[in-house]
């Protein structure tokens, strides 16, 4: 490797400072509870660069990305919970997680790829709902999954015999699990971010955004689309399912009331507001789409009784009207995203003149 | 034999407004190629003011027979509606007609989100109940039973299908419409003003979308802020059934998907031994939905064409 420049290198290690110490500036800052919205952040940064491969990178639309999460989340729950007493260790189940997920992806890419744009939209939005509906449903005959109610007491992960639920002391000073799960989820995200970005520069990436731009052309140079298509969709689809497993582990409870249609929609906005196959375009999309609706909710009641002098309406409906609001001045002010990849930003111009 | 004639009926029923909504789907995407996700709150904006109008006016004492009280009210709905499908389309589509395919997906979805936030603020949290002023009394048909409601509602439809259809076919905006959804280019260059046709086709859809709601809250006596969502997803999911782009292909997709729905409702217990339930309606109509898809990877009546660029 090249040595890169001081100023660089600095850069970086302000980086690496900040991320290190967020939880602890976040929580003096502003109390335990936006340390969960940090771990968050991550859990969705993680989803967000997994759908990226798919949107963003091989072009496909998927509007049932979540349903990979759920079965993510699902696997972990039944492995590792009283619902049939099992109690797998979670670093165990993260990769069967994983694989699963990748196994679903695929199972729904085989036959549904060759489908063109917005119809393969409809079928993974399709897909979504019936894993849905299904883990909704299947508590009756034989209870698998607990129906509506959800699953309860998921056990956490635990490393190096050390349960990341009972927080940890530092400087004689106790912090909650909130802290624990950030740097377990912020290791992972960084992993993640590797992967994409050896992804990207790889054969496999090349051949992905060639099928993006002009899929006969990419055919005509002699890349496998359906194959390459089905890596893409796997692959998103094995990011997505780890990131169920630590979003069950953390949260201790699932239902399926976090895995509807608006869920994944949410991630597809965190793509493409961020910016469509840009990894830093897409970790800025899931942080801020993570952190503006938890913000507008810290805000709208002030922000009522200062206008007004009263509460007016309700403050959930106003919290996700100017989030909705927000949605549609940022695409119509920067309509390739937040921070579009330097490729997508020329073609644009060029499109322009 | 009365269970099947039964639930053939409800799923006419449900099916017909199925394809009104879905007719706005394909509209739009026939002409721009985009994904109108915020249709299913137009339908909910219709039901809404509709109810809201007929409330004022029964409590202003109007003595009108309940027929002529909703066809009043719908007098304040459609246009309602119209203007905010043309708002819409003017706001939040149309300054990014040259923009990356996905984004106007993302300003559908934040419209879609204010409209049902607004909703809620506007008419609450709780179902609106649909006076009951509408003739509701039972026929039997075949041993089934269908009221004088559920027939008007079909007939209605069947009729602004067909008032579409010879709009679309035999009138000189159907024409414009049809040369814009070929090639907006050379439809301006043959003096076709597209960005006229457009914003008639999302008045349009608007026009059905808010009839379908009123019908749809009128047929169950409730609506409610969300009820958009689920019903514009079932429409949309018909529309591609049918083939995107295509009218026909709505109507079809739209009936199908509702008999389709109705049927799996009735008979799922029956199929698997008792093993699923009811419950399982909709996993069904996707199933059915993804594998007319895989076997016609154009819908039903759609047709092959290469991918827009």
């Amino acid at each position: 490797m090249s040595k890169s420049p001081l100023k660089v290198r600095l850069a970086y290690a302000g980086i690496a400072l900040l991320l290190l110490a967020a939880p602890f500036l976040m929580g003096a800052g502003f109390g335990n509870s936006w340390v969960r919205v940090l771990d968050f952040v991550l859990l969705y940064a993680m989803l967000a660069l997994g759908l990226n491969i798919v949107v963003g990178y091989a072009g496909l639309l998927d509007l049932g990305y979540i349903a990979f999460y759920a079965v993510g989340a699902y696997l972990f729950a039944i492995l590792a919970s009283p619902q049939f007493d099992w109690h797998v260790s979670a670093w165990i189940i993260l990769p069967m997680g994983g694989m699963l997920a990748c196994l679903a992806g695929a199972t729904l890419g085989a036959p549904t790829l060759r489908l063109r744009g917005d119809y393969l939209a409809i079928v993974t939005l399709g897909f979504g709902e019936i894993v849905r509906l299904f883990m909704n449903n299947l508590d009756r005959p034989v209870n698998i999954t607990n129906g509506p109610q959800g699953i309860n007491l998921i056990d956490g992960v635990t490393l190096f015999g050390h349960p990341l639920e009972r927080g940890f002391t530092l400087f004689g000073q106790r912090f909650p699990s909130d802290y624990a799960y950030y740097y377990l989820f912020l290791a992972l995200t960084l992993l993640v971010i590797f992967v994409c970005i050896r992804l990207e520069n790889s054969r496999i990436g090349r051949a992905w955004v060639a099928i993006r731009e002009d899929e006969i052309a990419a055919q005509a140079m002699g890349i496998n689309t359906r194959n390459v298509k089905l890596l893409a969709f796997a692959m998103g689809a094995s990011f997505g399912g780890i990131a169920g497993c630590l979003f069950a582990a953390f949260q201790g409870f699932v239902s399926p009331e976090s895995f509807t249609l608006m869920e994944s929609v949410m991630v597809v906005c965190m793509v493409v507001l961020g910016g469509m196959g840009h990894i830093p375009g897409v970790i800025l999309g899931a942080v801020l789409l993570t952190v503006a609706p938890e913000f507008l909710r810290e805000i709208v009641n002030p922000l009522q009784r200062a206008l007004f002098g009263r509460m007016i309406v309700d403050p959930e409906n106003l919290r996700m009207l100017l989030f909705g609001l927000a949605l549609i001045i940022v695409m119509l002010f920067r309509p390739a995203g937040l921070w579009p990849s330097r490729r997508r930003r020329e073609e644009l111009e060029e499109a322009h003149d | 034999m009365d269970i099947l004639v039964q639930q053939l009926i409800n799923g006419l029923i449900l099916g017909s407004i199925y394809a009104l909504i879905a007719l706005g789907y394909t509209m739009v995407y026939g002409i721009l190629g985009l994904i109108n996700f915020a249709h299913g709150e137009i339908v909910m904006i219709g039901a809404m003011v509709t109810i809201t109008c007929l409330n004022l006016l029964i409590g202003s004492g109007v003595e009108l027979p309940g027929l002529l009280l909703v066809g009043l009210s719908l007098l304040m709905a459609i246009p309602a509606c119209a203007l905010l499908g043309f708002t819409i389309e003017r706001v939040a589509y149309r300054p990014l007609r040259n923009a990356p395919r996905l984004a106007p997906l993302i300003t559908a979805i934040g419209v879609s989100i204010v409209l049902q936030n607004l909703a809620m603020m506007i008419w609450g949290r709780q179902y609106v109940a649909f006076p009951s002023i509408l003739p509701a009394e039972p026929h039997q048909v075949l041993g089934a039973s269908i009221t004088s409601l559920q027939i008007l509602i079909v007939v209605l439809a069947a009729a602004m299908m067909a008032g579409l259809m010879l709009l679309v076919h035999r009138t000189r905006l159907g024409r414009a419409m049809r040369a814009t959804s070929q090639s907006p280019q050379v439809a301006s260059l043959m003096g076709v003003n597209v960005n006229h046709v457009i914003s008639m086709t999302f008045i349009l859809g608007s026009c059905l979308g808010s009839v379908a709601g009123v019908m749809v809250s009128a047929n169950y006596g409730q609506a409610h802020a969300y009820m958009g969502f689920l019903l514009g997803l079932k429409a949309f999911s018909a529309a591609v059934l049918g083939g995107i782009g295509n009218l026909g292909g709505a109507v079809v997709g739209g009936l199908l998907l509702g008999i389709i729905e109705s049927l799996g409702a009735g008979y799922i217990g029956d199929f698997t031994g008792g093993f699923l339930g009811s419950q399982y309606q909709d996993v069904f109509a996707f199933m059915v939905l993804i594998l007319v898809l895989v076997f016609r990877p154009s819908g039903l009546m759609g047709e092959r064409v290469a991918e827009r660029p």
